[in-house]
């Protein structure tokens, strides 16, 4: 297997009436996303005869702009996917590094398409859509093909703000899909219901299970996940099995207690990443359903989505952080300490990758390529690249790998080394806390507490927090907020709110 | 009443006008974790509590249909 697109070309003959992929007005089956997605790689073949480059995707989170995907990759290019709320501007300044040489919309997005600099030829998903396949010229590309080709590229924020886009391969999504596929046991039985937006690398775990496996994909309407009630109703009403979602979105249902209105007696698995999942909220879940399988997990853009997981086998109290476990089967990791060695047990060090799951680089940008893809230190013998993630972990006793922060999270505060992470963890298990953030003001030292949650004293919530805190943990500041904000993913804007309180 | 919300909504979101609309959430206007902070502030403002239960788009796609929840509440209470 070199390819992805042979994923939908076995489901299609497997599977073919099945339905592939859904959302709240339209589904689709295996064999019309097949027809689809080569009409459409037909269209961008007869406009642009190119190969291996950008083609943007403009589109609402619907089952077209997943065909829109598969017909880029049909046409032997890869997408890059768009968030269709993102404003003008910035994906101008996306564009300045990517140069798609075409974007695909609809007409609903045209007049925005129009007015982005930069965005190379416009398609009509429409007119496409109206294409003749021509099957000889497609099978042509891919005799051509190779799995180190780009599948995709997904763009992030750097810490600079200038978003990076991350390549990854089809060889990355294959032993990827292979590694989610055998571990969470997805086979045409499995029924997603979709949460993260196909911008974030999230959603690669869901839609490549699926056609890999002849599975089906139902995408949630995101206004729903302000609706605990109708969002479960919806959950319940598609038959969903298994979702894969933010501790944000879980923690919104488990606060709600909405399994309390609503049965979801198809749900069997629960899998989670993106953001570290508030024990409390999880063993709301646990209590309420015992019996599902919950998993976390964990990893960023550049090892495809995940490259270490944790299957939930025991109890935590509330403010025990939960482990990132073990690495997943075909990708390694390792904990680096500043000195390039291993860390020893309990020691903090780097979280490393490498193996088949790390994505080729960031898009026209060899210099921040070279910062965080690097030489395995460890390996003098012959090139071997690593990626560094930026995340401070430790091994615990039991040879688990505990996440503790962002490299860049962690602060020097009163002489004292403090992840900010731990204040949270030990909070959040407060009972009127339902959510909180902790920022740091570095002009100040200070550290600045952010909670949403039942009101209290400023005294109370101190005096509970000396009983989990060590004196140089404890914050400088409080806030209460009505509501902590969340990003388009849907996880927590720490970045909004250090703008917005840091010098309070 | 009517008055009062119009007021938080444009608190809550900024430079939309609100008036006369019925596709409040169809239409995306309140996305989805407006809805949320608007809870809490509609919570506050008339000392009701409005549940999960109550928690549905109906509810919230037009001024009028939150005027009319916020009066059950408080008829209930």
């Amino acid at each position: 297997m070199k390819n992805v697109l042979e994923f939908i070309e076995n489901s299609a003959k497997n599977f073919p009436d099945k339905v592939a992929f859904s959302d709240e007005s339209n589904s689709i089956t295996y064999i019309e996303l097949l027809k689809m997605s080569k009409t459409i790689g037909t269209a961008l073949v007869k406009k642009n005869n190119i190969k291996n480059k950008p083609i943007a995707v403009f589109l609402d989170k619907t089952v077209f702009a997943l065909t829109a995907f598969f017909g880029t990759v049909y046409s032997g290019n890869f997408y890059t996917v768009i968030d269709s709320m993102m404003p003008a501007d910035r994906i101008s300044t996306i564009f300045e590094s990517l140069h798609p040489v075409a974007i695909i919309t609809d007409n609903e997005h045209l007049k925005i398409a129009e007015s982005i600099e930069n965005c190379g030829e416009i398609i009509l998903l429409e007119d496409a859509l109206r294409q003749q396949i021509d099957d000889k010229k497609l099978a042509e590309i891919r005799s051509n093909s190779i799995d180190t080709d780009p599948l995709y590229s997904l763009f992030t924020s750097g810490s600079t703000g200038v978003p990076k886009g991350t390549v990854v391969s089809h060889k990355n999504v294959i032993a990827y899909s292979e590694w989610v596929s055998e571990t969470f046991d997805i086979t045409s039985e499995t029924i997603f219901g979709s949460q993260t937006p196909f911008y974030f690398s999230m959603s690669v775990l869901d839609v490549f299970s699926t056609i890999r496996n002849g599975a089906t994909f139902h995408i949630i309407p995101k206004k729903y996940f302000s609706f605990p009630i109708k969002l479960l109703e919806y959950v319940r009403d598609r038959e969903v099995n298994t979702i894969y979602w933010v501790p944000s979105a879980l923690s919104i249902v488990a606060n709600w207690k909405a399994l309390d209105y609503v049965e979801l007696p198809k749900l069997k698995k629960v899998l989670f990443a993106g953001e570290v999942m508030p024990t409390k909220q999880l063993n709301m879940w646990i209590k309420k359903r015992p019996d599902l399988f919950y998993a976390n997990l964990y990893g960023p853009t550049e090892t495809t989505d995940i490259c270490t997981y944790y299957v939930v086998d025991r109890k935590f109290k509330d403010d025990e952080t939960l482990p990132i476990g073990k690495h997943c089967n075909n990708c390694d990791v390792m904990i680096l300490t500043e000195d390039n060695r291993l860390a020893e047990v309990g020691e903090e060090g780097e979280l490393c990758a490498r193996g088949s799951f790390l994505a080729m680089g960031y898009y026209n940008n060899p210099e921040k390529t070279k910062e965080v893809f690097v030489q395995n230190p460890l390996n003098t013998a012959y090139p071997e690249i690593i990626y560094k993630t930026g995340d401070l972990v430790k091994l615990n006793e039991k040879g688990e790998i505990i996440y503790i922060s962002r490299k860049d999270y962690q602060i020097k505060h009163m002489g004292y080394r403090i992840e900010l992470g731990e204040i949270e963890a030990a909070a959040g298990s407060i009972e009127k806390i339902k959510t909180c953030v902790c920022i740091y003001n570095e002009s100040e030292d200070k550290i600045v507490f952010i909670y949403e949650g039942s009101k209290m004293t400023d005294s109370e919530l101190m005096n509970k927090l000396s009983e989990k805190l060590p004196v140089y943990m404890r914050p400088n500041v409080i806030k209460r907020i009505k509501q902590i904000p969340y990003n388009q993913n849907g996880k927590i804007d720490r970045k909004l709110l250090k703008q917005t309180y840091k010098d309070i | 009443m009517e008055k009062k919300i119009l007021e938080i909504l444009s608190e809550v979101k900024p430079g939309v006008d609100f008036e006369g609309r019925t596709d409040l959430i169809d239409a995306g206007v309140l996305a989805s974790f407006d809805i949320i902070s608007l809870v809490s502030e509609l919570n506050d403002e008339f000392d009701v509590e409005i549940s999960v239960v109550d928690l549905v788009p109906e509810n919230f796609n037009s001024v009028e249909a939150m005027a009319k929840m916020i009066k059950r509440l408080e008829d209930e209470d």
